[in-house]
């Protein structure tokens, strides 16, 4: 059971952001609800790599100066590398997004003067 | 050759087909009646008397530019007619943000509720 | 070790290069700043079209990033092309090179144009890619750039409020989108411990998870590629963009739709054949077939109303996708065999025909742009005395979209209607009906732009420039040639393209049995 949190955690943080982007009326507030849902699917595709070996839990995939009972039982005793690296793409991916997004606001701002979502409505029907 | 014959080879579908070459064979001819037909009318006409007139049942007959109809008013009739479904589009179509989100998460539940339930079930 | 060993490769990164070489070139000089970048994508589009005689004749062709000693299972990005992927290629690259002449002139007057060239390239980029790759990461990654680059393009008019309020819905919806792709593909991982394609497909077995999956690819991707009732930012973007950006989009939206049709027929084909219930692929073939029908009638139906010309045309390139949803849903219920061979021939050959009429439609609305800095049909008329190419050429464009003959909106259409109507016979009624609609709209359009009187603010409007002329032309040309030899297109060009959708054990077989 302890090794199923970390997945409901992720299906909680997508439903959290998918309120905030639905039900909230600020654009900061859509913003932020994106930002939560990445960092939920980040959190998921994170967890899908561990893998517990011995009493002390997941071992860093690294092999310099790594104990010996480590390195006879590779690759089972070490977490998946390969799950990190996708991550760390979809962050850096997620940062670029935020920067475009935020800037947008802005100059929405100075345009419409308001930053509420029902009022930014000149492309209707 | 063969160029010239996968060229112009008709288009089978598995009812039907379609082929270019009676086609324009079909258009020649349709357009040497429309010919014919046009000069069998009257070639002289009296300028400016009664005959080049428009006739709009009595009403007079303004400048052009004002009597011209604007584009958003040209189907009114089928707008008009259509208003039951036009109001409800109008009101989907309006403008929010977070509806664009609401719409896609509808369409992701409801496939997902029929695949699941009725998979399972069936 | 010959040369065509490493195009699919090059594809990608000959426009790349371009991209960041071009900032640097814009300092020297404007002209050899264009006369670059169009030689950049006039050099890719010769490798492209090369890649494609191989393909279409020797089958698909793999290219594995990195060392030459693979062992299997592959677990490196690789990048497969087979006859549907060069047949996107093929598309894209022309709208791509089409779009730059035509912008050549259009965006003459405006600032800032070092960024904006480096940005057309990076999209041009980001849908090769998409095109080409064979691993579903990597797919998810280009997906994320052409996300990026067009929303940057689609706020070029800082200076309007609406450009801005179009970009941002863009994104928003492009990045909730992207991530949901991403957490199917993080499932794929999770069961099968394996990203590329060809390993998915050859492991699929069609479970609760598989099911998951499978719901949010569609959806996802679907809602990218303009599918009702997900469709409404197509108007905002499509309507606020500068024109000749559109004409790239248009290509953009299209390599989303390759994205649902390689899921469905080669990740999902053996699933679908072997494992799948009867009720679970009917559930997913009618689904499609039902949001296709409602996005060809709200298409339609809303752009009888519209005002502004941008608008009116995204509208109708909304009901087109639902054309082409159309032909694949009824293809898949029969795969491969009868009428749902020909509804899958239709419907590809309409991706191409609908890039090329939509893509001549939003020229056109340019050029009217351009001479009259004017967007609403209610301020225009009487423009065919002084605009008389554009007149024609819209003529041509108003009978291709709405599939009258000879042009090669008929013949897409014609295959459409003919094997839809086997299946059930009110699928091809409303699909005519949609037509004729279509064809009411654009005339009502041609009625207020080019017909009456001359108006006293528009009278001294002239011709656009050349090279404007030149790229509609050569779209117009290319249409004329579609409709009056549809074999030679079909067997040569579609043909292979379906066949290499359907058999997707070829596909498979190329990465799995280890010979490269």
């Amino acid at each position: 059971m302890i090794f199923n949190i970390p997945f409901i955690a992720v299906v909680a943080m997508i439903f959290i952001g998918l309120y905030a982007l639905l039900f909230k009326r600020n654009l900061v507030k859509m913003v932020i609800g994106i930002i939560i849902i990445e960092s939920g699917v980040n959190l998921f595709l994170i967890s899908l790599g561990y893998r517990w070996f011995g009493e002390n839990g997941g071992v860093v995939p690294i092999f310099t100066n790594a104990p010996s009972e480590v390195v006879n039982n590779a690759p089972q005793s070490m977490v998946l590398p390969v799950p990190q690296a996708l991550t760390l793409t979809s962050i850096v991916i997620g940062v670029a997004v935020l920067a475009l997004m935020l800037t947008l606001v802005m100059h929405i701002y100075k345009h419409y003067g308001t930053l509420d979502v029902r009022k930014i409505r000149r492309l209707k029907e | 050759m063969e160029i010239i014959d996968q060229l112009i080879e008709t288009l089978q579908t598995g009812s039907g087909f379609w082929s270019p070459i009676i086609w324009i064979l079909i258009i020649m001819i349709a357009f040497l009646l429309i010919y014919v037909i046009r000069s069998f009318g009257k070639k002289q006409y009296k300028e400016k008397t009664g005959q080049t007139q428009s006739f709009l049942s009595g009403n007079p007959e303004y400048e052009k530019e004002q009597m011209r109809i604007k584009s958003s008013n040209v189907y009114w009739g089928f707008t008009e007619a259509m208003k039951w479904i036009y109001d409800v589009l109008r009101k989907m179509h309006n403008g929010n943000a977070s509806d664009y989100v609401l719409w896609f998460v509808i369409v992701m539940s409801i496939l997902s509720v029929i695949l699941f339930l009725v998979g399972a079930v069936g | 070790m010959n040369f065509l060993d490493y195009t699919p490769a090059l594809i990608v990164a000959i426009p790349l290069f371009g991209a960041f070489l071009t900032p640097i070139i814009s300092k020297v000089n404007e002209k050899i700043r264009n006369i670059f970048v169009i030689i950049i994508l006039l050099i890719t589009a010769g490798l492209v079209f090369l890649l494609t005689q191989d393909v279409f004749t020797n089958g698909p062709r793999a290219y594995i990033f990195g060392n030459a000693n693979v062992t299997i299972p592959v677990v490196r990005i690789l990048f497969e092309v087979d006859g549907i992927s060069m047949f996107m290629a093929i598309i894209s690259i022309t709208l791509a090179l089409l779009g730059v002449i035509y912008s050549w002139s259009f965006m003459k007057e405006n600032d800032g144009l070092d960024k904006y060239y480096t940005l057309v390239l990076l999209l041009v980029t980001s849908m090769l890619g998409m095109e080409l790759t064979g691993d579903m990461f990597n797919f998810f990654v280009f997906l994320e750039i052409s996300c990026i680059s067009s929303c940057a393009l689609i706020a070029f008019y800082i200076n309007k409020g609406e450009a801005l309020e179009a970009a941002f819905k863009y994104i928003v919806i492009s990045a909730v989108g992207a991530l949901f792709v991403l957490f199917a593909v993080g499932l794929f991982y999770a069961q099968y411990n394996a990203l590329n394609m060809a390993t998915i497909a050859s492991v699929l077995q069609f479970g609760f998870l598989d099911k998951i999956a499978l719901v949010l690819l569609i959806v996802a991707l679907g809602m990218k590629a303009g599918l009702a009732p997900m469709h409404m930012w197509l108007p905002d973007s499509y309507g606020e963009a500068p024109v000749s950006v559109t004409f790239i989009l248009v290509a953009a939206t299209q390599a989303s739709l390759y994205g649902v049709l390689r899921i469905l027929f080669t990740v999902y084909g053996n699933a679908f054949t072997n494992f799948a219930s009867v009720i679970s692929s009917a559930i997913i073939h009618w689904f499609i077939i039902g949001l296709a029908l409602v996005t060809i009638l709200i298409g339609v139906i809303m752009a009888l109303i519209q005002t502004d010309f941008k608008r009116l045309i995204a509208f109708a390139a909304v009901a087109e996708i639902g054309y082409i949803f159309l032909g694949i849903g009824v293809g898949l219920t029969s795969l491969g065999v009868g009428y749902g061979k020909t509804a899958l021939e239709g419907g590809v050959f309409h991706i191409m025909n609908d890039a090329f009429d939509i893509g001549l439609l939003f020229l056109i609305a340019g050029a009217v742009y351009y001479a009259t800095k004017e967007t609403s049909l209610n301020k225009m008329g009487g423009l065919a005395r002084n605009m008389k190419y554009t007149a024609v050429f819209f003529i041509v464009g108003l009978f291709a979209v709405s599939g009258l003959p000879p042009f090669n909106g008929f013949v897409s259409k014609l295959l459409i209607y003919e094997s839809t109507y086997q299946l059930n016979p009110i699928i091809a009624i409303v699909a005519i009906l949609a037509s004729i609609l279509l064809l009411a709209v654009f005339v009502k359009v041609f009625y207020s732009v080019f017909m009456g009187p001359e108006l006293p603010n528009l009278k001294d409007v002239k011709e656009v420039p050349k090279s404007m002329l030149v790229a509609m032309g050569a779209i117009v040309v290319i249409i004329i040639i579609f409709g009056l030899f549809p074999n030679l297109i079909i067997n040569n060009v579609v043909q292979p393209a379906t066949n290499a959708l359907v058999n997707s054990s070829s596909y498979i077989s190329k990465v799995i049995s280890g010979v490269m």
